[in-house]
């Protein structure tokens, strides 16, 4: 089982693409929307490469895990943390998690679970890391995650580039169309 | 989410040993010969990844992979292709009419740049209309000014429209009235000079997504979208101008449109298996449509080009090409978002090289 949580990414693409700034970072590390300035662009949700968040059915704004923003804010933990009766879901700092993870995926391999691993964990992988990380126990598109997520955001400079030079040879082809002879 | 039980495969026994604490029971060796067995006896052979919504057996034989019961990974395009197909094809004629108005007004042929003009203006405000409709209410997008965030497209692009707009609209009426021609003329080579950008910058609002078959293209995209672009400008040209004076529209629209043909066609091919979407289903049947459009827009433009009907024809030929073209690449885009094969094998790919 894996639950469908936003994974919060240190380098998110659905903040990034955000053209109103409703996304924004928390003093938490983790990412929220404001629904009062989110205008349902939908941009967002085909930015997240987890299929995370999604366009609300009532008025077409965007909606998404947020960690439990106001709980946190008051010092309790996320209500799916809270709730989960086997602590399968855990909270709490991420290098102090990141070490418990290793531990119990050590414990598993060395109980024969070779298939035991860490999703996410990972501060250099295509996202920077997630703010929320699994342990699974088979290949990650098997829980209908990506296997190498990437944020869509790391190639922009390099389409801004493309589009920059698109832009210049449109102007040029165009205005070369007139250079010939008059009729 | 996930319920590995329900598809009958590894992980549930693997995870069952783990949470019963039976793990410690089935050797690593046993445990390779029991996946084995059981990949032989999968019906036909297929990886459970294969299987689809609504059971439809694919065509061509997939690559191998494995996904959550073929649900796709990403969430869907929420955009209407109407709306945002649309929007992407009304930048492109609007921008590129912009620069071809330009160039006329340049040469002193302002007359020749009139009906540009108005296309353009026409063009953009559609634009808009598909945008508020796509947004729901119009005040939405005065959000969209709140912020100037490079990193999002759409941002870009929303200022790029605040400066664009307003310089159509005074060259467009002053065109229209003729008054204030110095100010028409300046405004026109304003437009002229922004109409470019207009016409590529919905090329990274759509690849920077996480949507595959357009997140791939991120290279192409913008060459696709100016070529089409100056095709469709051109073909309004030859479409309201007499045959003897549309000679430079006649050069823009070929030029344009033998690039696009062969630009998205090498796009398509580099992209590899994310580029199969535009080869099939309604993306496939659109993007043949468009391409049969535009060439029969180009080879029509240069042998009717003493035949007034002819070169019309032509012309509207390439502008509905061009919508097509739009229209198909963002139906890829949805197609490929729906399938976790296109998010799922490329990335394998991607781990397998690193490694
Ligand atoms: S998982 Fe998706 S919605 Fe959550 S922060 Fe990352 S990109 Fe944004
Ligand atoms: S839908 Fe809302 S949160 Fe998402 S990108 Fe648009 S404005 Fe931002």
């Amino acid at each position: 089982m894996s639950s469908d949580v936003c994974k919060h990414c240190t380098s998110a693409a659905c903040l990034d693409v955000c053209p109103t700034g409703s996304l924004f970072r928390t003093e938490f590390d983790t990412v929220v929307v404001q629904e009062d300035i989110c205008n349902g662009c939908g941009y967002c949700v085909s930015a997240c490469p987890y299929g995370v968040i999604d366009r609300r059915e009532v008025d077409g704004r965007a909606w998404k895990c947020t960690l439990c923003y106001d709980r946190i804010g008051d010092g309790l933990e996320p209500a799916c943390a809270k709730a989960c009766p086997t602590d399968s879901i855990q909270f709490g700092d991420l290098d102090e998690l990141r070490e418990r993870a290793q531990r119990r995926v050590e414990d598993l391999q060395d109980a024969g679970v070779s298939s035991a691993r860490l999703y996410g964990e990972d501060p250099e992988d295509g996202v920077g890391g997630a703010g929320a990380f699994f342990l699974l126990l088979d290949e990650p598109e098997v829980y209908g995650l990506p296997p190498d997520p990437v944020v869509t955001t790391r190639d922009l400079p390099s389409m801004w580039r493309h589009a920059g030079s698109a832009a210049v040879v449109l102007l040029a082809g165009g205005l070369a169309a007139f250079a010939g002879r008059r009729s | 989410m996930s319920n590995p039980e329900l598809d009958g495969m590894g992980p549930s026994e693997r995870g069952r040993d783990a949470i019963t604490g039976a793990a410690g029971v089935v050797s690593e060796a046993q445990r390779t010969e029991r996946d084995q067995a059981r990949e032989a006896e999968r019906p036909s052979g297929r990886p459970e990844g294969r299987r689809r919504r609504g059971g439809e057996p694919t065509r061509v034989p997939d690559a191998d992979f494995r996904s959550y019961h073929g649900r796709p990974v990403l969430n869907g395009v929420v955009w209407e292709a109407r709306d945002i197909g649309g929007y992407l094809f009304l930048g492109g004629l609007a921008g590129a009419s912009s620069v071809l108005a330009a160039g006329a007004e340049a040469t002193g042929r302002a007359d020749l740049g009139r009906p540009l003009k108005y296309t353009a203006l026409v063009a953009i405000s559609g634009s808009l209309v598909a945008l508020v409709h796509d947004l729901g209410r119009p005040e939405r997008f005065l959000n969209m000014l709140r912020v100037f965030k490079p990193t999002s497209p759409m941002s870009m692009g929303s200022w790029l429209l605040a400066g664009y707009g307003p310089l159509v609209g005074t060259a467009a009426v002053t065109a229209a009235t003729g008054w204030f021609p110095r100010i028409g003329s300046a405004a026109t080579m304003g437009a002229g000079v922004l109409g470019p950008l207009v016409a590529t910058y919905t090329a990274p609002l759509i690849c920077d997504t996480a949507v595959p078959s357009w997140h791939e293209g991120h290279r192409e995209m913008p060459y696709v979208f100016a070529s089409s672009a100056v095709a469709a400008a051109g073909g309004m040209g030859l479409v309201t101008t007499p045959t003897e004076h549309a000679g430079p529209f006649r050069r823009a629209a070929v030029g344009g449109a033998l690039t696009e043909l062969a630009v998205s066609t090498c796009m398509e091919k580099r992209m590899g298996l994310v580029g199969e979407p535009y080869g099939r289903g309604l993306a496939g049947a659109l993007t043949r449509t468009a391409k049969a459009l535009t060439l029969a827009g180009a080879v029509g433009s240069v042998l009717g080009r003493r035949n007034r009907v002819v070169s019309a024809l032509s012309g509207a030929a390439l502008v509905g090409g061009s919508a097509l073209t739009r229209l198909g690449i963002f139906q890829a885009g949805v197609q490929s978002a729906e399938d976790p094969k296109y998010t799922v094998v490329p990335q394998r790919e991607r781990l397998r090289q690193r490694a």
